[in-house]
């Protein structure tokens, strides 16, 4: 069975060590935060707030109070609030010390396709360009492969770019994978995924 | 000088003319000067570039001025929750720029502080980059981006006193700082304007200097993503 959702949300918890500032984007990302158990680990939400707190109880929703996906949160007693510039100073002088982001398309190289699909998605890059070129390690969570079942996993990325050679480690249903010099390095195979069906779903090139 | 006036309308008086370069704070729908959108579609001034890091949704914020054709181009950092933002700019109507979030946020602090332009890695290799200068510094390669200066900013705080000293409220704060100081002019609202000498000097998070005209009003501050939690039963 690969991974579902939640177990690759838990998978990249594990990523996560005591002390850090973190950076977590919309969708599975998202979900890392039900894993970090008793870690110390401060969420930074790059509208302006470091330490996030979980969603609020119905009828205690503040418009004031927001993350970066639009939704309402809480605060903690850690937390502190700052404005865009601020945040996004501390997010490309590196003193975020993860970004765990989707992907549309992730690259051999550690190139980073999320944001544009040309002629059909142009939400924008939001915040993801500053994050990957300026937080300590780029981890990506994503699917292995799309809908049709084609390699997410590319030698090189198709669509647009978010950064180029910015990716540490590659999260998927089917396990984790390391940009190293050459291509990718398998560290981990889903549960019940062998090593010759994560290489069968891997366009890039796998170094031992 | 006399920063108080009594509604949007009057604060925004000989400010307006087509075609001018507007800044506005808010992040989604987040901390946004309502009142100042709402004045400047009543104005009727046209022909706009905004530079806001969101466009509203079609009914809410910069939406509105969407829908009255009034803005010409955009700088965004994203416009995912606006369908008519979507129709007009896929239509060749609506002229986009896409920032960087931090890119767009700094190029509105260095605008306001003197700064015409500073390098970043920002978007290097990527679309953002090309035509711009590369430099490289200590053997990393980073794009040149310019500052912003508008001809006038609308932001909204939570608090202000009379000689524009601005207090905000949580995440509501977001682009407010950085739009006021790129502003030639600025217009803040407040939810309340209290009296000079009732904010503590330590705590204010953006001084008077960058704010020209003020004004007070109630304000929606709709939410667009209401998440909640379940409360555990014991």
């Amino acid at each position: 069975m690969p991974w579902d959702r939640n177990r690759m949300a838990a998978r990249a918890a594990e990523e996560l060590e005591d002390g850090m500032y973190v950076n977590l984007g919309i969708g599975i990302p998202t979900l890392v935060a039900n894993y970090v158990g008793d870690k110390d680990i401060t969420l930074q939400s790059e509208n302006g707030m470091l330490g996030m707190g979980p969603f609020p109880f119905e009828g205690e929703e503040d418009p004031d109070l927001i993350n970066a996906g639009k939704q309402t949160i809480t605060e903690l007693a850690r937390t502190s609030y700052f404005d865009s510039a601020t945040s996004f100073g501390m997010i490309r002088g590196g003193k975020i010390a993860a970004a765990i982001l989707g992907a549309m398309e992730v690259s051999e190289k550690g190139d980073l396709a999320n944001w544009m699909i040309p002629g059909k998605l142009v939400k924008g890059m939001g915040g993801a360009m500053d994050l990957v070129a300026g937080v300590g390690k780029v981890i990506v969570v994503m699917d292995h492969t799309n809908k049709a079942g084609d390699s997410k996993v590319l030698k090189s990325c198709t669509l647009p770019l978010t950064g180029k050679a910015v990716v540490d480690r590659i999260i998927t249903n089917m396990g984790v994978l390391d940009v190293v010099p050459g291509g990718l390095r398998i560290v981990q195979l889903a549960d019940g995924i062998t090593e010759d069906e994560i290489r069968a779903a891997t366009e890039a090139a796998i170094v031992a | 000088m006399k920063k108080v006036y009594a509604t949007a309308d009057e604060a925004l008086e000989g400010l307006l003319h087509d075609g001018m370069f507007i800044a506005a704070g808010g992040f989604g729908l987040c901390g946004i000067p309502e009142l100042a959108i709402d004045a400047l579609v009543r104005s009727g001034v046209k022909d706009l570039t905004v530079a806001s890091n969101n466009a509203g949704v079609d009914d809410f914020g910069l939406g509105k001025l969407l829908a009255t054709r009034q803005i010409r181009k955009m700088i965004s950092s994203y416009v995912g929750e606006n369908a008519e933002f979507m129709r007009q700019y896929l239509s060749g109507e609506l002229e986009l720029e896409f920032n960087p979030q931090g890119t767009l946020a700094e190029r509105m602090r260095a605008g306001g502080s003197g700064i015409p332009g500073f390098y970043t890695k920002t978007g290097v290799g990527t679309l953002i980059a090309e035509g711009k200068e590369v430099k490289t510094f200590d053997g990393e390669d980073y794009i040149l981006e310019r500052g912003i200066v508008a001809d006038l900013s609308i932001v909204k705080a939570w608090k202000a006193d009379d000689t524009g000293n601005l207090v905000f409220r949580k995440t509501a704060r977001n682009f407010n700082p950085p739009a006021a100081m790129c502003g030639k002019v600025c217009l803040a609202e407040v939810e309340e304007i209290v009296p000079r000498g009732s904010l503590d000097p330590d705590m204010i998070h953006l001084p008077g200097i960058y704010v020209h005209r003020i004004v007070e009003g109630a304000h929606e501050k709709r939410i667009e993503k209401v998440t909640t939690r379940q409360k555990e039963t014991a």
